[in-house]
């Protein structure tokens, strides 16, 4: 039971990550329906800018508490990764919008192609390795579960991250604007929205929790490379398609989900397979649910 | 700014040293991290940085002035030239348009040979043309073959029954480790192995084909993608049969009707009376995969103007209207992806025979996902389309690995194999915008009355499904 509860915080914490990646695709579907495959690299992306903070920080400055430290990698990771996403949104998907469906999932294969080997150029092949930041752990009294402090971090700062994103979407102007453009974007644009400056925002927002996410990946493995974004990015999507494409609380239920799965899996039957679980668990849940677990059925319009 | 505006507020000059400097600001704050700093490991394995200003100035500039002659003479220039109206009907093909088709095929045809004359006349000896030839007909010929026939075969789900297929790359492996296993463990031939790969790569098709019948577009395609990356970690996690990632080698060649490709006296060469060469093997290769593509595209033509190739354009067009006209969409869809997934199967033999070496890194995602590209690159259904993408994209990438000469200019750490992917990535990107429908997006009907029209790509329609 022990094994089986340190084994569920193990996969929580994971899935935490998977969650935030998770949201940027349910969000970017959702609104202009397109599999926004570039969202990984971003993911890997952010998690680069939150390495070279760190570096610059110990460098330039040196010794800084590492809540700070942590706090300014997430930061300004957040605001340059979201640039990125803005750039990418404009230069890349805006163009092919109302073209024809594969022509913006062909031009973000192409920039997930672009900018995994863009970072392989500028930042060089090899693993990039940091000093671990939060070390230590408590452990759960009268038992053997321990909880490492960098895992409590991620559970922490993914929580305040979903209550901020929640109450951005279901609160405010701009979240109302995402909800009616995700409804409806002709009759959206008809009420005055603004609905490419909603889109942009849209893929803005995603970027930023990916790059929380990254700084988090960061921070829990200690190291990144350029091909760090491909998996994650499609776990990260098969969460979102888990728990229903298009519903924010199914990316997270998605994201906790895959962790669980693959923690679990790891443990009790084969590491090496964990990704074939999560994957085939994917292909059952599409095939038998179709619409995911919180998702709305798919109308089928004549 | 606040005077020249009162003076001129809508100068196109003035609008784009605004867009330009905004450019500039832009790539700043893109660019001022990932590329200002580099991170290098010390001798500790410790990461250090090192600053590049110069660089990061020249990403800045060149996004400015970029953004600033756009704005200022390209953008108005080709809206002056885009003001002609389009027509659903495009206008006669010209006479070198209508040919081009043979054309192509004469020069592939010929091209190693060609190939060999040019390197002869250029080197002056029979055994330079032929040894020089190996790198031109091998990296160039028989690579972009390769791709045209996977392309090909894809356009088949793709294309025409408008089944997106994110997985593709895992018939490729399926044919690829039935050639290696199957040679290595019983001995047996190419030439059975070739048929049999592609039936045990069109059942794998029809049994990853039967439970996604139900999907449609994005879901199906995530699940095909699920499909492809498990195959590939179960040919990497099940060591005991496909050896994991050292994966198979000393896999057998092919023979031409029993005559090995070997240097020995029953060898091809010496019973021709040829000088000794590793070219026969490699013009063999080549022959073999145009004749295999070549297969492909004949199917294909053909299949278009069968019942099951039209209801897979019907497939594409409208699935309802399919359904309520009595066409079952099951087998509809099964047959197209079992016939996709045998040629896939064929090419992956092809592989494994032409490299002697098969390992789950050559089954990567990206190999979907560029044959993905080269089909709606190229315009879904169009075969000559998807051939001139082929030979782009692949051609342009293996063409940088040849540009020595960049190092002479940007000095001898300058690898240009670098940048192969990262332009390949843009390439796609800049085609995409430029091209929404691909190269030749318009599309000959296979069923018409009186006179065969292009359509035009603008009322081209692709699948759902």
């Amino acid at each position: 039971m022990e094994y089986f509860i340190q084994q569920s915080i193990n996969g929580l914490t994971l899935g935490s990550i998977y969650g935030l990646i998770a949201i940027g695709y349910t969000m970017v579907y959702g609104i202009i329906g397109m599999i926004n495959f570039a969202h990984g690299d971003v993911f890997m992306l952010g998690a680069f800018m939150a390495m070279i903070v760190f570096l610059a920080l110990t460098t330039f400055i040196g010794g800084v508490p590492v809540v700070l430290a942590l706090l300014l990698m997430m930061i300004v990771a957040m605001l340059l990764t979201g640039l990125w996403s803005w750039t990418i949104e404009r230069l890349a998907y805006r163009p092919l919008r109302g073209s024809f469906r594969l022509a913006p999932l062909i031009t973000a294969i192409g920039m997930s192609i672009a900018l995994s080997n863009f970072v392989q150029v500028t930042q060089g092949p090899r693993n990039k390795p940091i000093p671990p930041l939060v070390n230590g752990g408590i452990t759960i009294y009268g038992t053997n579960i321990t909880v490492a402090y960098k895992q409590m971090v991620i559970i922490i700062v993914t929580v305040i991250l979903l209550a901020a994103f929640w109450y951005l979407v279901n609160k405010t102007t701009l979240g109302r604007a995402q909800r009616s453009c995700e409804q409806d974007r002709k009759m959206a644009a008809l009420l005055g929205i603004d609905v490419d400056k909603t889109i942009s925002m849209t893929f803005v927002m995603g970027a930023m929790l990916a790059a929380v996410a990254g700084t988090l990946y960061l921070m829990f493995y200690g190291v990144i490379s350029f091909t760090d974004g491909f998996t994650p990015g499609v776990k990260a999507f098969t969460a979102a398609v888990l728990g229903g494409i298009g519903s924010l609380p199914g990316a997270v239920v998605g994201g906790l989900l895959i962790g669980l799965i693959e923690a679990l899996w790891s443990a009790y039957f084969s590491i090496d397979y964990k990704d074939v679980a999560a994957f085939s668990i994917l292909a059952i849940v599409l095939i038998f649910l179709p619409s995911g677990i919180l998702g709305r059925p798919e109308v089928e319009k004549v | 700014m606040a005077d020249i505006q009162k003076i001129e507020p809508d100068s196109v000059f003035v609008k784009a040293v605004k867009e330009g400097l905004l450019a500039g600001a832009l790539a700043f704050g893109l660019f001022f991290l990932i590329v200002g700093f580099r991170t290098d490991q010390n001798i500790r394995n410790e990461l250090v940085l090192n600053q590049r200003w110069g660089l990061l100035a020249i990403f800045v500039l060149v996004a400015g002035i970029g953004r600033f002659l756009l704005t200022a003479y390209i953008t108005p220039w080709s809206e002056a030239r885009s003001k002609n109206k389009r027509a659903a009907v495009e206008k006669e093909q010209s006479a070198f348009r209508k040919s081009f088709p043979k054309i192509g095929l004469g020069l592939l045809l010929i091209y190693p040979f060609l190939v060999i004359l040019i390197l002869w006349a250029y080197n002056g000896s029979i055994m330079g043309g032929l040894q020089g030839s190996l790198k031109y007909v091998d990296n160039f010929g028989i690579q972009i073959l390769i791709y045209v026939m996977l392309a090909w075969g894809l356009n088949i789900v793709v294309g025409l029954a408008g089944l997106l297929d994110l997985g593709y790359v895992a018939f490729y492996a399926v044919g690829a480790y039935s050639y290696a296993l199957l040679s290595t463990h019983f001995g047996l031939s190419f030439w059975l192995l070739l048929p049999m790969a592609g039936i045990f790569a069109a059942l794998w098709g029809i049994m990853l084909g039967f439970p996604v019948l139900r999907l449609r577009g994005d879901y199906l395609a995530i699940v095909t993608l699920a499909f492809g990356e498990i195959i590939r970690l179960v040919l990497i996690n099940w060591t005991v049969v496909t050896k994991g990632t050292f994966g198979i080698s000393g896999i057998a060649k092919a023979t031409l009707f029993g005559i090995p490709f070997t240097p020995g006296p029953t060898g091809f060469a010496a019973l021709l009376g040829l000088p000794n060469s590793g070219v026969y093997y490699k013009i063999f290769l080549y022959y073999l995969i145009l004749l295999l593509a070549l297969l492909t595209a004949w199917v294909t033509i053909r299949l278009r103007r069968m019942p099951i190739g039209r209801a897979w354009e019907a497939l594409r067009e409208d699935e309802i209207a399919c359904r309520s006209l009595g066409i079952n969409t099951t087998t509809t869809k099964l047959t197209a992806f079992a016939t996709g997934a045998m040629f896939g199967g064929f090419a992956g033999s092809f592989f494994a025979a032409r490299q002697g070496f098969v390992s789950p890194e050559s089954f990567v995602f990206l190999e979907s996902a560029i044959i993905l590209a080269i089909v709606v690159l190229g315009g879904m259904g169009s075969l000559v389309g998807i051939a001139i993408a082929a030979a782009v994209m692949i051609g342009g990438t293996e063409l940088l690995r040849e540009l020595e000469f960049l190092k002479r200019i940007f000095g001898p750490d300058f690898t240009p194999e670098l940048y192969r992917m990262l332009l390949f990535g843009l390439a796609m990107i800049v085609v995409m915008v430029w091209k929404p429908r691909g190269f030749v997006g318009n599309r000959e009907p296979s069923a018409f009355l009186h006179k065969r029209k292009m359509v035009s790509s603008e009322f081209t329609k692709e699948g759902h499904g």
